[in-house]
């Protein structure tokens, strides 16, 4: 086996975005290892528009969008392995991966990217009651039959969760011709865009019902019927309020978890928030050389953002491996309170990080006519109004090197949500 | 002609402002309820002229994957996504298929094309 500086673990937006950006930085012996049978992730299946509007200022389909990214791996030549599982990832990125071709093999690394995305929440994660017939499935495996297996999963359908996967879905099994019967949200508001709300519901009529949750299923093989049932504010099912629906299918969108095991075994420390590695300002995690990017990192709501914080990921490895890590001088600590739900990077290094940093994070509810405000320390150094902050978009300050050199005794900065 | 009110939720950020827009013999009069311009802007071509880019997939034949993604080239007329998906459904394209390739001239009259938005190597 050929020897690499640098490993990336997935073939998605984050590993190929990552992959530019380091041999764009000099790296010239990189690999990326896909399992599935293409480049691209679940950008593949993604048939919908609307990626790339920041990035290319056009709205592309996913299968558009991951292309741009594949040509450029391989105009510049970037080694790939598909249909290859990586088994393992010691303290010392040795990584260790099979396929097919050349069984288990062994490769020590430099540096590793870890890039493997998300997955979907499984219905064993909900606690929904009533039977385990067939025709329950995540909104994903529905999106994988429907758009590149080509076949339908049902004909009339219920919903739970208002994810985008979820909205997404509704609109193309009605369009494929399956009658989408309702869309049920446990939350008081939905986690999807509002434009996916009004052209993958509204403009089918399909309901979306908020504090609603499924109470029961029905059918011993196949699904036959869904009963739903409004919540109160402690997320309990309200008696009186169940509707019965005759369905054959139930779709889950109820949540998307980064995928970390990997991580866990190399002993990448883990948010208990965000789900994803804690890492510093160059998006690198607590094991030296680990770096981490897009969906395994925190759960992103556009691809934009994978792509952008995938090429800083790539140039902050290449920089590692190029001259080695940097002992930090200092370390300041990020700390989310009052509606900021958590923040990457968990902590930044003033004197070792790039000119600006682009911390990101989420609001833990919706907030209309507030600011984000940043104080260093107790003083509030920046604060940015909007009209609404909702926990389905992901939100960003950006830190200056110069005024966190200015601040010498700065130990902590805190991000939170104030009335504007 | 009377006039006429028509409610729509914007689609431009989250706060998903609920807008009214008024008409007198097809022509907007009165639009309220939106923040911001852009509401304003979005509210007056939903109402007048509602079009979407409609996106599927059409089976290949001798591909690496059974099925192609596609999409209308350009928006169509929102009344005309049911009929754009019923005149793609039973078609049936060789690979290989690269992206930007016809699917379908001119669908439904619209003047538009149904283009492939992925790659299908031949098998």
């Amino acid at each position: 086996m050929k020897n690499y500086d640098l490993v990336i673990v997935g073939g998605g937006p984050a590993g190929l975005a990552a992959a530019i950006s380091a041999r764009d930085n000099g790296i010239q012996d990189i690999l990326i290892i896909e399992r599935d049978d293409r480049l691209g992730g679940i950008l593949n299946q993604c048939i919908h528009n609307g990626f790339g509007l920041h990035t290319f200022k056009e709205e592309l389909t996913g299968p558009e969008y991951a292309q741009r990214y594949i040509d450029q791996v391989l105009e510049r030549g970037i080694d790939y392995k598909l249909n290859t599982m990586v088994m393992d990832i010691s303290p010392d990125k040795k990584v260790t991966a099979m396929n097919r071709e050349d069984g288990m093999f062994v490769i020590p690394a430099k540096a590793v990217i870890l890039a493997m995305g998300c997955r979907e929440r499984p219905r064993g994660a909900l606690n929904i009651p009533g039977y385990r017939p067939a025709g329950i499935y995540s909104a994903g495996t529905a999106q994988r039959l429907v758009n590149i297996e080509g076949y339908m999963p049902g004909k009339k359908v219920v919903i739970l969760g208002s994810g985008d996967i979820g909205l997404i879905m509704a609109r193309r099994m009605t369009l494929e011709g399956a009658e989408v019967k309702v869309v049920a949200e446990i939350m008081p508001y939905s986690g999807g865009l509002k434009r996916n709300i009004v052209q993958c519901l509204d403009d089918f009529g399909i309901p979306l019902k908020l504090s609603h949750t499924v109470v029961d299923i029905e059918g011993k093989e196949r699904v036959e019927a869904v009963t739903i049932a409004e919540v109160d504010d402690h997320m309990k099912p309200i008696p009186g309020t169940e509707e019965r629906y005759e369905c054959d299918t139930l779709l889950l969108s109820v949540g998307l978890l980064p995928e970390n095991e990997l991580s866990r075994q190399s002993g990448v420390e883990l948010s208990r928030v965000h789900k994803g590695p804690v890492v510093n300002d160059a998006l690198e995690t607590n094991v030296e050389g680990i770096f981490a990017c897009g969906n395994v990192l925190h759960v992103h709501d556009l691809v934009d953002f994978v792509s952008q914080e995938a090429s800083q990921a790539g140039k902050n490895a290449a920089a590692y491996i190029s001259h080695g890590e940097k002992k930090a001088k200092r370390v300041v600590k990020l700390n989310p309170v009052d509606g900021v739900r958590y923040t990457v990077p968990e902590f930044v290094r003033p004197e070792e990080m790039d000119d600006t940093v682009t911390v990101r994070f989420r609001v833990g509810a919706v907030y209309k006519n507030a600011a984000v405000c940043t104080y260093f320390g107790d003083k509030c150094v920046a604060r940015r109004k909007k009209q609404i902050f909702a926990p389905g978009e992901m939100e960003q300050v950006i830190l200056k090197k110069a005024d966190l050199l200015a601040d010498p005794d700065l130990k902590e900065i805190t991000l939170k949500i104030e009335e504007a | 002609m009377a006039e006429e009110k028509k409610n729509l939720t914007c689609i431009c950020c989250p706060m998903g402002c609920q807008i009214t827009v008024t008409l007198k013999d097809g022509e907007v009069t009165d639009v309220t309820g939106n923040t911001c311009k852009r509401g304003d802007i979005y509210a007056r071509k939903e109402v007048t002229n509602p079009t979407r880019v409609v996106t599927s997939s059409v089976r290949v034949t001798g591909g690496e994957i059974p099925m192609v993604s596609v999409k209308t080239k350009e928006d169509i007329p929102k009344g005309k996504i049911f009929d754009c998906c019923r005149a793609i459904e039973d078609i049936e394209v060789p690979a290989p298929v690269k992206i930007g390739d016809v699917i379908l001239k001119d669908v439904c009259g619209t003047g538009v094309d149904i283009v492939a938005t992925k790659n299908v190597a031949a098998r």
